[in-house]
């Protein structure tokens, strides 16, 4: 018994709340445009912001009248969710931490829990004690709502670029009549290594390469398991029909693979890409003079 | 009219271009098929003196561990019959489905296309690198 009457008062604050927010949507909306997580944001004009702002309470409203005071995927918050998250976006682009954020989200309480408390004759009836405590409640979920879909966009940059990285990074170059080189930068991990290798072969299809150059130059450290990429990139090549060569093998790495104990022995190994290419080229049958200096120290 | 047979799939057939035996494999070989092309190469060999052996596989979709064993077996008895085998036409998703099985088929010899599969053997210097390699130091 005492639970449902519990409950009944719960539903009659809800339903005040949702009946305040529909009837003082203007006034609302009024007092939000000036706060500064709006006001930061449309800067054109404050109709706009004005416009931005009735749509949120109206969102509010909907939640409300649902009773999904708590839930942040009622389906009230839909219709908002991809202009709060622009809103967010837009005021971390201008250098707010999220805790920023999540503070002036909160600061568009005050403004409206003072126009529901003039709603009533008494502000300290129980009523008028239940409807400000749900309505705290909603800004509460709101706020959530708001960092969630910022982290989300975020994520999603993330991702995007993750991509865009993973794509860039990876060119496949043709330095002769059928040799391609790839100059590897950054950190080999088994994703990128998959790009590499589709890549690789799919240029040594397109372009009837024999001869495939993998400088690692630009990779920073060679352990067993970025080895064990190299080792699995060449042994495909090879499948294909095209010889491959690893080159930019740093002093520094050269030592860390002997100490690892890591063996490259079936794997056509230089110093410099310069060196793979005459090695690809001589291999061709077209001869390479020789690099004055190089000449020199040899002989 | 006739219907298709629902027998025993037909052989693949063994071209001889010269020296060399040049075998397209359809793309989806039965594992009889294959044991039957083993037999057909090697008898090919034995009664002609080929001296090369060229396997099109530009058509096969999967290579699986069995037809990966079913090639390194024909490389290795032609190998006992003084001919060379090369791997031609592998295409880019099945060499990386094979390096992620292990099946790095160490004793084949490769060749992008036919045409560079044919080069490679009618060509007696040309060698593969790991023979090579070793002696490349001196020049």
């Amino acid at each position: 018994m005492r639970v449902s009457e519990h409950d009944a008062a719960h539903e009659a604050a809800a339903q005040r709340v949702t009946d305040f927010l529909r009837r003082r949507r203007e006034q609302i909306a009024q007092r939000w445009a000036d706060a500064p997580l709006f006001r930061t944001v449309f800067t054109v004009s404050r109709d706009e912001a004005v416009e931005a702002c009735k749509a949120v309470v109206d969102a509010l409203a909907e939640v409300a009248a649902d009773g999904r005071l708590e839930d942040i995927s009622a389906p009230g918050f839909a219709a908002v969710r991809d202009q709060l998250g622009r809103t967010a976006a837009s005021r971390a682009r201008t250098g707010s931490s999220p805790a920023q954020i999540a503070d002036e989200v909160a600061g568009l309480r005050a403004p409206v829990t003072e126009l529901l408390r003039g709603e009533f004759a008494d502000p300290s009836a129980p009523e008028a004690h239940e409807a400000v405590l749900t309505l705290a409640v909603l800004m509460g979920t709101l706020r959530l709502v708001v960092m969630e879909t910022a982290l989300d966009a975020g994520e999603e940059l993330i991702e995007r670029q993750r991509l865009q990285l993973m794509e860039v990074a990876t060119p496949v170059i043709q330095l002769w009549d059928g040799i391609v080189a790839v100059p590897l930068i950054g950190t080999l991990d088994s994703a990128r290594s998959q790009v590499v290798m589709e890549s690789l072969l799919e240029a040594i299809v397109d372009q009837r390469a024999e001869y495939a150059i993998l400088d690692i130059t630009g990779v920073p450290t060679v352990d067993s398991l970025v080895a064990q990429h190299l080792m699995k990139t060449v042994a495909a090549a090879r499948l294909m029909g095209a010889e491959c060569i690893v080159s930019g093998i740093r002093p520094a790495i050269a030592q860390t693979i002997v100490h690892l104990g890591i063996d490259l022995g079936s794997v056509v190994t230089r110093a410099g890409l310069a060196d793979a290419l005459a090695y690809a080229l001589g291999r061709q049958g077209i001869v390479v003079p020789g690099r004055p200096a190089a000449g020199a120290s040899r002989s | 009219m006739t219907v298709p047979s629902p027998g025993p799939p037909s052989p693949v057939p063994v071209l001889a271009l010269g020296d060399i035996l040049l075998v397209t494999l359809p793309g989806e070989l039965h594992d009889a098929t294959a044991e039957q092309l083993q037999q057909d190469i090697t008898e090919r060999i034995a009664r002609s003196g080929a001296t090369g052996v060229v396997i099109d596989i530009s058509g096969v979709d999967i290579v699986d561990s069995y037809l990966g064993r079913v090639l390194a077996e024909i490389a290795r008895t032609a190998a006992l019959l003084a001919a060379r085998t090369v791997l031609a036409g592998m295409r880019p998703a099945v060499a990386i489905t094979l390096v992620e099985l292990g099946l790095t088929l160490t004793g084949l010899t490769t060749a992008l296309d036919v045409d560079r599969a044919m080069r490679l053997l009618s060509d007696p210097v040309v060698e593969r690198p790991e023979a090579v390699d070793r002696t490349e130091g001196s020049p």
